[in-house]
């Protein structure tokens, strides 16, 4: 098992081939993701500025300024 | 002929019912790629032989190539998407089209790094400016150029539009990156495996990388999926729909 990790005397060059591999796309997995969740706090922090700005008392005006 | 073939392409063409459907494929594409990529590793990395002439350092085309296809095939399906959302204003076509750049360019670049760490031992060095890899780095700048422009713009479907516009013209380079290694000497080797004729390479070696091919390719569904859902939150924000999802009644804006 030792010797087929070592991959002769490649071993540097096959698993940084491999590391590279996955750590481009572990970051590619996780940005989106990421990106996603932000949006759908902005979203919601806009939303419930709006609402704020919505006078106590008068009927919400049905999902008008979006 | 099939009439539910259309519809059901018409009616993924709503942004609610895309971003439904992609919420569904997205965690079993990313699950069967990562154990076929798994399997794909084992079988190169451990099962099948070394080489005859590079050793081990041969082990790296299990990573090299299925990207460097990976780099031209989300290409092609961005340039199809660009092309319908141009001439037939499909919002999701362009949204598709500029998520999948990142995509590609992702595995342009895992071609060009993992390509150095096998250039190193091979040919003696990390780089030379050669035409299969001088066309895959103008490929990587061309996917770059392609994000940069759509985010230069305030207004995102004009963004998508322009972006789309150099998806097109820079799609000569995916045939001269594919023929780079017939056209001209190149220090690159050859294709090893054709769709027409024989392949160059054992069962042993041949299967770790089919199965590579198949992982990669559903990561692009997968990673394109997520992405497209984070797009369209953000470019549909004021629409009913989404505030719908707000309000969190199936759970999955969490």
């Amino acid at each position: 098992m030792n010797a087929s990790l070592a991959m002769g005397a490649y071993g540097f060059y096959v698993w940084s081939s491999v590391a590279v591999f996955f750590i481009v796309l572990l970051i590619d997995t996780l940005a989106p993701l990421a990106r996603r969740r932000r949006n759908l706090r902005e979203l919601r922090a806009r939303i419930a500025r709006q609402e704020n700005r919505r006078r106590p008392g008068t009927p919400p005006s049905n999902e008008s300024n979006a | 002929m099939a009439n539910w073939v259309p519809l059901w392409l018409h009616r993924l063409g709503s942004p609610p019912v895309f971003y439904r459907f992609a919420g569904a494929v997205r965690p079993w594409a990313l699950g069967l790629a990562i154990v076929l990529a798994g399997v794909a590793l084992y079988g190169g990395l451990f099962v099948a032989p070394a080489d005859y002439q590079q050793g081990d350092a041969y082990r790296i085309i299990f990573l090299h190539v299925p990207s460097a296809w990976m780099s031209l095939f989300i290409y092609g399906a961005m340039a199809v998407a660009a092309f319908v959302g141009l001439v037939w204003r499909i919002k999701i076509a362009e949204v598709v089209a500029m998520e999948s750049a990142p995509v590609g360019a992702a595995f342009t670049f895992i071609t060009l790094v993992t390509g150095s760490l096998w250039g190193k031992p091979m040919w003696g060095t990390w780089w030379t400016w050669d035409a299969r890899l001088t066309s895959e780095l103008v490929l990587l700048f061309i996917y770059l150029g392609v994000i940069g422009l759509y985010h230069s713009f305030e207004d995102r479907r004009q963004g998508a539009r322009a972006a789309s516009f150099l998806v097109l013209v820079g799609a000569v380079n995916v045939p001269i990156v594919h023929f780079s290694v017939n056209w001209w000497n190149t220090l690159h080797q050859g294709s090893t495996v054709r769709l027409l004729g024989p392949s160059h390479i054992e069962t042993s070696m041949l299967w770790p990388l089919l199965t590579m091919m198949a992982a990669t390719k559903l990561y692009y569904v997968a990673s394109l999926f997520a992405r497209v859902r984070a797009d369209l939150i953000a470019s549909e924000g004021g629409k009913g729909w989404v505030r719908e999802l707000l309000a969190g009644r199936d759970g999955d804006a969490a």
